[in-house]
C-alpha cells in the first residue's frame, strides 16, 4: 500500500518544529509500524536527508522505549499494543498518517520523535521500590503471598514505563505510572514496612518533576499498552491519604 | 597468510582446588576485603544496567563503593533483560522432585556439552537459592500456588521443575526488581546513573583498566570516565546476524573494544539459535521475536509427513502428521535443549517439509493443550503469548497451529574471565552474557537470568573486592596521556566514519553481514563455508569503509553514526567467528559443524582434541589473532555424548 506521512520534525530542543509531509509507497502489511518508518528513513539517508529519529529497542513491547502519537493515540489505534507491536495491517492504501513525539511539560522533546523520560526513573529513585540490600532476604517461603494479591500485584508491575499515559493525559500526568508500582508494592507483604512513606516520596517526585494532577480522565487507561487500570489510582489515593494522616505520628501507629 | 596463530595456553589460577562445594566458600574466605571506609573513596564503572550490571552497580553501590553507571537505553530499565520470558532456574527443590545444588550442576554442565568450566557452574548451582530469595524481598510477583507459595514449571533440558517465572515476562520483573534496587542506590546519592551514553574505549594505565571513553548520545560529547575498576555487563553479540531476538541497540562494542586493549575473546563461535521464533515474513524484517520456550511444555511440534504438503494444517489427518521430536527424542519430546530442538526443525525444513509462505516454519500446536486443560487454562499460562503471535502474524494460535522457526538468541561466547570474573586485563571484569563462562557450547533456557543475577547480586561484588583490596591506585584523571589518546581515538574514528558519505546506508551493510553469518555460521557450519565466508567478510568490510554513508554531524543525537560504529565492530568480530568455528572441528552444543556428525546426525563431539575454552588474543587489525587454550577438566561430570532420546 502507499502511505502518507505527516512526521514531527524538530532539530532540537530550541528548536519550534514542523510537521512535514513524506511519501511512501510499497508498504507491505506484514510490516510492523517501525519498519515502515525504517524504509522511509532509509530512502531519506541515500538522498541525503536526516533519517527521522525515534525511540525504539526491543521491538517486542516489552522495553517502553518506543512512543509515538500516531493519528493523536498514543501508540496508534490498536489496543494494548506498543507502537513497535502495531502492524501495518491496521492500515489502508492511502491512508495519511500523523506521527509526533509524546507531548508532556516532564517529558521535553530531545529530537524529532525522540522525548527525555528521565522524570520516570525519579519517581522510581524517590521511592519506588522495597528496601532490601543483597544478601538479606529471608527465605522465600517463609512468607507465603495469597495468590489473587500476587497476581494483581503482577497486573500492575507489567506496567512498562513507556509514558504513554502521560501523552494520553489532557494534564500530563504521570499518576496510572505511579500508581502501577505504589500498587504492585502495597499488595505485597514485602512492601507494608515502607507502605506510606514511599507514595508520599514518589507523589512528591511525580510532582516536582512537572506531571500535572490527575482529574481522572480515563484517557492513560485507554492507551495504556499494558491495560494498567484506572484503579490503581484509588488505591494510590487511599494510601496517600492514609499516608497524610500518619504524617507526623510516631512509631508503630 | 595463516589465518591464526597459537600461543601459550591459559589456566584460570583464581579458582581453588579441593572438593567442588567448598569451592566457592574458600574463594570467598580467601578473597581480601576492603574496609567501609575506603570503599567510599574507590570508584567502580559498570557499562550496561541489564540483570548482571544492573544488581552488580546496585550492590555494589549498598557496599559503599562510589558507583558510575552506563546505558544506552534512555533508562536503566530498558536493558535487554527485560524481553526475557520464560523463567529463572534454582535449586530449590520445592517440588520435591529430586533436584538439588548437584543435579542443577550437573544439568547445566551437560546441557553445555561439555565445555564449561566445573568450578563455576558449580557456584552458579550454588546461589541460584539466594537469587530466588532475594528477588522475592524486593517484591518480584512471581507466580503462586494457591496456598500462596511459588509455583515452578519445566524447561528444556532438564527432568524437575525448577523454573521459577512471572507469567511470561520474568525478566522484565527479575529488572525491574534489579533498577528499583539501582534507582535506589541513585536517589541516595552512591551511583552515579548516566543513560543514554555510549561507551566506545577503554582507557588502560600500566596495563590496567582504569577508565572508559563515552559519548553522551544527545550532546555528542566525547568524555573520559576514570575509575579503579571497570565492570563490562554489555551482554551478547548476537546482532551480528542483524536478524536475531536481541534488542536492536544491543552491540559488541563495549567488549570489542575491550579484546582490541587486551582482553581475550572466549568462544566465539558458540551461538545459541532458539527453536521457537516467528519465522521472517519479508525483505523488510527488523527483529524477530521469540515465542517462549515454556510454550513446549503444552505445545506439540511437527510438520505434514510428506515433502510440500499444501493442505491447512486443519485438514491435515492426525496419521499424516510427524510429532518428530516426540519420535526421535521420546524420553525429553518436545522439551529436548534447544540446540537441538533447532537443528531438527531446519533438518525437517531442509527435507522440504517446512510449512508457511516461506517454507521455513514447524508448527507449534495447542489443539491437545487446549481439549486437555480447556482454553482458559491455556490462556492464564500463555495469553500473553498467544497476543503478541497474533499481533505480529495476524493469525489466532488458537485456532491455527503457531508457525515458528530457530533464530539467534543467545551467544555464549564473551570475554574470557577468571574465576573472579576478571578479564585477562587486570581491573576489568565482564559479567552476564557479556563474558564466556558458564554455559558451555549450549546454554539452558532459565538459565541467563540465573546467571546474569548470580554474577551482579553475588559473585562480582566478592570478587572485585579482593582486586580492590590491593591498591589504592595512584590517582589518574583525563588528562592522563593514555586517557587523552583513548579519547582522540574515539574522535578520529568518528570523524572517519562520517566523512566516508558513501551510497550505502549503515542497515544495508549490517543486512548483508547478517546474511553471511547465518548462512554460514549459523546452525550448521562447514569448514568451505566457513572459508567463503570469512572472504565475503574482509571484502564487505573494505567496502564498508569506503561506501558508508552516515549523515548529520558527531554533534547532537545521531542514531546512524551509533549504529555505524557498532557495526563497524561487528565486521571485525564475525571475522573471528568464523575463524573460531572454522578451527573447531567438532560439533559440541550450539556449533554444529556438518563434518562431525555421529550416524544419525546429532553433535559429535572430539573430546580429545577439542576440550578446551579457545581464548583468543587480539593483535593488530587485519593480522591473525592468537589462540590460547584452557584446558577443561571434568572430575564430577564425566563427558559422554549427551543423550535425551
Amino acid at each position: 500500500m502507499n502511505l502518507t506521512l505527516r512526521i514531527w520534525r524538530q532539530t532540537g530542543p530550541e528548536d519550534k518544529g514542523r510537521m512535514v509531509t513524506y511519501q511512501v509507497d510499497d508498504v507491505s502489511p506484514d510490516m510492523s509500524f517501525l519498519e515502515m518508518l525504517d524504509v522511509l528513513n532509509e530512502r531519506l539517508i541515500l538522498s541525503g536527508e536526516e533519517p527521522v529519529a525515534f525511540d525504539h529497542d526491543c521491538r517486542e513491547g516489552i522495553c517502553g522505549m518506543c512512543g509515538l502519537m500516531i493519528n493523536g493515540n498514543a501508540h496508534g489505534p490498536q489496543r494494548g499494543t506498543t507502537a513497535c507491536q502495531l502492524h501495518m495491517r491496521q492500515f489502508k492504501d492511502g491512508d495519511t498518517i500523523d506521527i509526533e513525539p509524546w507531548r508532556a511539560r516532564a517529558f521535553p522533546v530531545i529530537k524529532d520523535l525522540v522525548v527525555d523520560r528521565n522524570s520516570f526513573d525519579q519517581i522510581i529513585a524517590a521511592g519506588g521500590y522495597i528496601t532490601v540490600p543483597t544478601g538479606s532476604a529471608p527465605e522465600a517461603h517463609s512468607v507465603p503471598v495469597a495468590k489473587a494479591n500476587a497476581d494483581a500485584a503482577f497486573e500492575s508491575a507489567a506496567c512498562i514505563g513507556c509514558g504513554a499515559c502521560v501523552a494520553a493525559c489532557p494534564n500530563g500526568s504521570g499518576m496510572l505510572f505511579t500508581a502501577a508500582k505504589v500498587t504492585q508494592l502495597s499488595l505485597l507483604p514485602q512492601g507494608q514496612p515502607e507502605r506510606y512513606t514511599r507514595v508520599i516520596g514518589m507523589v512528591d517526585a511525580h510532582d516536582e518533576a512537572g506531571f500535572g494532577g490527575c482529574t481522572n480522565a480515563g484517557e492513560c487507561t485507554v492507551v495504556c499498552p499494558k491495560g494498567i487500570p484506572l484503579s490503581t489510582i484509588g488505591r494510590l489515593n487511599r494510601d496517600y491519604l492514609a499516608a497524610s494522616a500518619k504524617r507526623g505520628d510516631t512509631p508503630g501507629t | 597468510m595463516e589465518l591464526f596463530t597459537e600461543g601459550d595456553p591459559i589456566a584460570d589460577t583464581k579458582a581453588p582446588d579441593g572438593p567442588i562445594e567448598t569451592r566457592w566458600e574458600r574463594r570467598r574466605f580467601e578473597a581480601k576485603l576492603v574496609n567501609p571506609a575506603n570503599r567510599r573513596k574507590m570508584t567502580v564503572i559498570v557499562v550496561g544496567t541489564g540483570l548482571a550490571g544492573g544488581a552488580a552497580a546496585a550492590t555494589l553501590g549498598e557496599q559503599g563503593y562510589h558507583v558510575k553507571s552506563y546505558c544506552y537505553q534512555d533508562s536503566p530499565r530498558r536493558a535487554h533483560s527485560i524481553a526475557a520470558q520464560g523463567g529463572i532456574n534454582a535449586a530449590k527443590n520445592y517440588r520435591n522432585d529430586g533436584d538439588s545444588v548437584h543435579r542443577l550442576f550437573y544439568d547445566t554442565v551437560k546441557g553445555g556439552d561439555f565445555r564449561s568450566r566445573e568450578s563455576n557452574v558449580h557456584r552458579l548451582a550454588e546461589v541460584s537459592v539466594n537469587i530466588i530469595d532475594q528477588c522475592v524481598a524486593q517484591g518480584v510477583p512471581f507466580a503462586r500456588e494457591y496456598g500462596g507459595l511459588l509455583d515452578t514449571r519445566s524447561f528444556g533440558g532438564a527432568q524437575v521443575q525448577r523454573t521459577f517465572y512471572a507469567r511470561g515476562q520474568t525478566g522484565q520483573q527479575l529488572l525491574l526488581g534489579a533498577y528499583q534496587a539501582l534507582e535506589r542506590q541513585i536517589g541516595l546519592g552512591n551511583v552515579e546513573m548516566n543513560a543514554r551514553h555510549e561507551m566506545l574505549e577503554l582507557i588502560l594505565v600500566d596495563g590496567r583498566a582504569r577508565g572508559i571513553v563515552v559519548r553522551d548520545m544527545v550532546t555528542g560529547e566525547i568524555t573520559t570516565e576514570m575509575a579503579d575498576a571497570v565492570v563490562l555487563a554489555s551482554g551478547g553479540y548476537g546482532n551480528v546476524f542483524y536478524l536475531s531476538t536481541n534488542a536492536k541497540g544491543c552491540n559488541v562494542t563495549a567488549t570489542w573494544r575491550a579484546h582490541r586493549k587486551g582482553a581475550y575473546f572466549a568462544n566465539p563461535c558458540y551461538t545459541q539459535i532458539h527453536p521457537t521464533c516467528i519465522p521472517v515474513s519479508g525483505d523488510h524484517q527488523s527483529k524477530l521475536t521469540l515465542m517462549s520456550e515454556s510454550l513446549r511444555n503444552d505445545g506439540r511440534v511437527w510438520v505434514p509427513k510428506t515433502k510440500g504438503d499444501d493442505r491447512s494444517p486443519k485438514d491435515i489427518p492426525e496419521a499424516e502428521r510427524d510429532y518428530y521430536l516426540e519420535r526421535i527424542y521420546p524420553s525429553f519430546g518436545n522439551l529436548v535443549p534447544r540446540d537441538i530442538a533447532s537443528r531438527a526443525a531446519k533438518n525437517v525444513c531442509d527435507e522440504g517439509r517446512g510449512v508457511g509462505p516461506t517454507k521455513l516454519g514447524v508448527y507449534l500446536d495447542f489443539a491437545d493443550a487446549i481439549s486437555r486443560l480447556g482454553r482458559k487454562a491455556v490462556e492464564a499460562k500463555y495469553g500473553n503469548l498467544f497476543e503478541m503471535y497474533e499481533r505480529i502474524t495476524g493469525e489466532d494460535p488458537y485456532e491455527v497451529p503457531m508457525r515458528i522457526y530457530p533464530a539467534v538468541h543467545y551467544t555464549m561466547g564473551g570475554l574470557w574471565v577468571d574465576y573472579d570474573l576478571q578479564s585477562t586485563v587486570p581491573g576489568l571484569f565482564v559479567i552476564g552474557e557479556a563474558n564466556f563462562s558458564d554455559h558451555g557450547a549450549n546454554r539452558l533456557g532459565a538459565s541467563a537470568l540465573m546467571q546474569g543475577l548470580a554474577d551482579g547480586y553475588f559473585v562480582l561484588p566478592s570478587t572485585i573486592a579482593n582486586y580492590l583490596a590491593a591498591g589504592p591506585l595512584e590517582k589518574v584523571d583525563g588528562s592522563h596521556p593514555a586517557a587523552v589518546e583513548a579519547r582522540a581515538d574515539v574522535e578520529d574514528r568518528i570523524q572517519r566514519l562520517l566523512a566516508i558519505d558513501g551510497d550505502r546506508t549503515v542497515d544495508s551493510f549490517h543486512r548483508e553481514l547478517g546474511q553471511i553469518m547465518w548462512e554460514h555460521c549459523g546452525m550448521e557450519r562447514t569448514e568451505a563455508g566457513l572459508r567463503k565466508a570469512i572472504d565475503e567478510i574482509r571484502s564487505l568490510r573494505d567496502q564498508f569503509w569506503q561506501r558508508v554513508k552516515v549523515p548529520g554531524t558527531g554533534e547532537g543525537l545521531n542514531q546512524s553514526l551509533e549504529k555505524a560504529g557498532r557495526v563497524a565492530d561487528f565486521f571485525e568480530l564475525a571475522e573471528l567467528m568464523c575463524i573460531d568455528a572454522l578451527h573447531r572441528e567438532e560439533s559440541c552444543g550450539g556449533h554444529f559443524r556438518g563434518e562431525h556428525q555421529t550416524p544419525d546426525g546429532e553433535a559429535q563431539r572430539d573430546d580429545d582434541r577439542f576440550a578446551y575454552v579457545a581464548a583468543w588474543e587480539f593483535t593488530a587489525t587485519g593480522q591473525p589473532s592468537v589462540l590460547h587454550k584452557e584446558d577443561l577438566k571434568f572430575e564430577y561430570v564425566h563427558p559422554t555424548q549427551r543423550s535425551y532420546k
